[in-house]
């Protein structure tokens, strides 16, 4: 954690900005103790996730990146027990899913909606029956109440004129749609997003993680997604773990992660969400006179005008170099790199990171 | 005199040939209901039991596998000679329909349980995950999930059999289970009445022929994707 901000005095700091959220204090909906997975080739154990141990919160929306291959399909379907761990534990809820028999398993997984990269929908049907398929699965019978129902989902997803279409006359964003409603049908604490945007072109993802974040805030639904795309993890994400090669190298709160990177895979993943950044590290600078900084912002400090405020009190100058203001999920960030000259610097820069700014000195 | 008669001048009675046509196709309607009835389950077993589905059984799979290899491989001809015993058995006779019935469903309810197999085949592994994501049993998910995915695929395997069925009842023809093989083989080939084999190969050619734009016409009303 850097420089602890003036945010935090103000208001308390919600759990899920927190890299480690205090145990037993907050309800985890989702709690992997000690699992691992292997898979069984040629009669040789080939492991695809070491050891690991995860909680994963009630309300948030949690983000697994990883490049293809490297274990986030497998960790999803842990969740759901579509895949078995080869050891340890899984919860959800209060259920310890991996002593489930079958029966109460697939009770369980009633309970959780799952929604996939190519959407998976059955091609037979229509929309509104790919919707009401779960309530018909759980045993609903009752025409007028999946009827009901369907209309409701239907019309969250913003697909009410399409109920009686068919999978293949629908685009992609529209089939993600009826894979989120029928996701909800039977009102689940938990989603599963496997890939839910990889499939889709940049307005589609957009609108999508749109309607994620609002099941999120509306409905009070926990949203655990994987995604190889660290923008999809920036729109959404509360909280992000880091996977490479089959274990999670990285985890924290996405601001965090984003800001401040440790793990080589993570920058890797930062810089492809920031093309500029990765184009405004020192090398073009050497050359600027001055202390070259990276200022980071968040939150309400993006907001304020401190950079001119201290610039006029110490009489320092500032030259801009490059620079971003974007949105963290909602929480607004800034992060600029600026050379800053005069007498009193050190000054100017005890004054920022009183104002909540976190400063990174690249070259003095 | 009737045109008919003119250019037909061997057939006298086209009431037989009529009831020879009611009896292929009633031969055709049992066998054919009988071989889904039968080879439907029969693929779906070979489908879930398969390596890597969902409840893969390498030895009942092998055993199953095995004897539907071995009915496909006797010839009709002669499976409806081996078989007598059993049909008389079954039905009390070796001849005529009920006879032809035994021997045919025999014969194509493994070929059909073949293509049901490769049908299934084709449902989406991932609308399968999809399922057992929502907590469907395995009965909810053939039932719901790869019988109504696969009914394209279904339907133009039950053509397909049909039409082979319509090969075997002819066949039967020459051991006595009547219908059109058995008017071709009487009086076409033992009694050397050119015009009774033109009649039934015409018969036999429009049959097919409608069978497989019925099956056609289904396929395509089915067809989503």
């Amino acid at each position: 954690m850097g420089q602890s901000g003036s945010i935090r005095h103000r208001r308390p700091r919600p759990w899920h900005r927190m890299a480690h959220p205090p145990a037993g204090h907050f309800p985890a909906v989702i709690r992997f103790v000690d699992v691992h997975k292997s898979y069984r080739v040629d009669g040789r154990d080939v492991p695809a996730l070491q050891p690991f141990s995860l909680d994963i919160m009630d309300g948030e929306v949690f983000g697994i990146i990883g490049l293809s291959g490297a274990g986030k399909s497998t960790l999803i379907r842990l969740i759901n027990l579509l895949e078995r761990p080869s050891g340890g534990h899984v919860f959800v809820g209060d259920t310890e899913m991996t002593a489930l028999a079958e029966p109460a398993l697939r009770a369980q997984r009633r309970r959780i909606g799952m929604i996939f990269q190519h959407f998976n929908l059955l091609a037979s049907q229509t929309a509104a029956d790919n919707v009401a398929f779960p309530l018909r699965l759980a045993g609903e019978r009752d025409a007028g109440v999946i009827r009901a129902r369907v209309d409701e989902l239907l019309a969250r997803v913003g697909l009410t004129a399409h109920a009686d279409k068919y999978p293949s006359q629908l685009s992609g964003g529209q089939k993600q749609r009826v894979g989120i409603a029928r996701a909800l049908a039977n009102r689940p604490a938990l989603l599963l997003c496997d890939e839910a945007t990889s499939a889709l072109d940049p307005q589609t993802t957009a609108s999508v993680l749109e309607l994620l974040a609002e099941i999120n805030r509306e409905l009070k639904l926990t949203i655990v997604l994987i995604t190889h795309e660290m923008d999809v993890v920036r729109r959404v994400c509360d909280r992000v773990a880091v996977l490479d090669a089959g274990a999670i190298v990285e985890r924290g709160a996405v601001a965090d992660v984003f800001l401040h990177p440790q793990h080589p895979t993570t920058k890797r993943f930062v810089n492809e969400a920031l093309p500029e950044e990765a184009a405004s590290e020192l090398a073009p600078f050497v050359r600027v006179d001055g202390r070259i900084l990276r200022l980071s912002f968040r939150g309400d400090a993006t907001l304020s005008p401190s950079l001119s405020r201290v610039a006029r009190e110490t009489g320092v100058e500032f030259n801009l170099l490059a620079g971003r203001i974007d949105r963290i999920k909602d929480l607004p960030y800034g992060q600029l790199t600026l050379a800053m000259q005069g007498a009193r610097t050190d000054t100017a820069l005890a004054m920022l990171r009183e104002a909540g700014i976190e400063i990174e000195e690249l070259h003095r | 005199m009737n045109p008919l008669q003119k250019l037909f001048p061997s057939i006298d009675d086209w009431g037989e040939i009529g009831r020879a046509c009611v009896d292929t196709l009633l031969m055709l309607g049992g066998s054919l209901a009988l071989t889904v009835l039968i080879g439907l389950p029969l693929g779906v077993l070979l489908y879930l039991t398969g390596k890597g589905q969902l409840r893969p059984m390498p030895k009942l799979y092998a055993i199953t596998s095995l004897l539907v290899n071995i009915l496909r491989s006797v010839p009709f001809i002669i499976l409806m000679i081996v078989l007598m015993p059993l049909t008389y058995a079954l039905v009390g006779t070796k001849l005529g329909i009920r006879g032809a019935i035994p021997p045919l469903v025999i014969g194509a309810a493994p070929f059909f349980a073949r293509l049901v197999e490769t049908a299934l085949h084709e449902v989406q592994q991932g609308v399968i995950e999809a399922s057992q994501a929502m907590g469907a049993s395995l009965w909810q998910i053939v039932r719901h999930v790869l019988l109504p995915e696969a009914r394209g695929g279904l339907f133009a395997g039950i053509t397909v059999t049909a039409i082979a069925l319509v090969g075997y009842t002819a066949m039967g023809g020459a051991i006595g289970s009547g219908g059109l093989g058995d008017l071709a083989y009487r009086y076409g080939y033992l009694s050397y009445k050119s015009d009774y084999m033109l009649v039934t190969v015409v018969l036999l050619i429009v049959l097919v022929q409608a069978l497989q734009m019925l099956g056609d016409h289904i396929v395509m009303r089915y067809k989503r994707s």
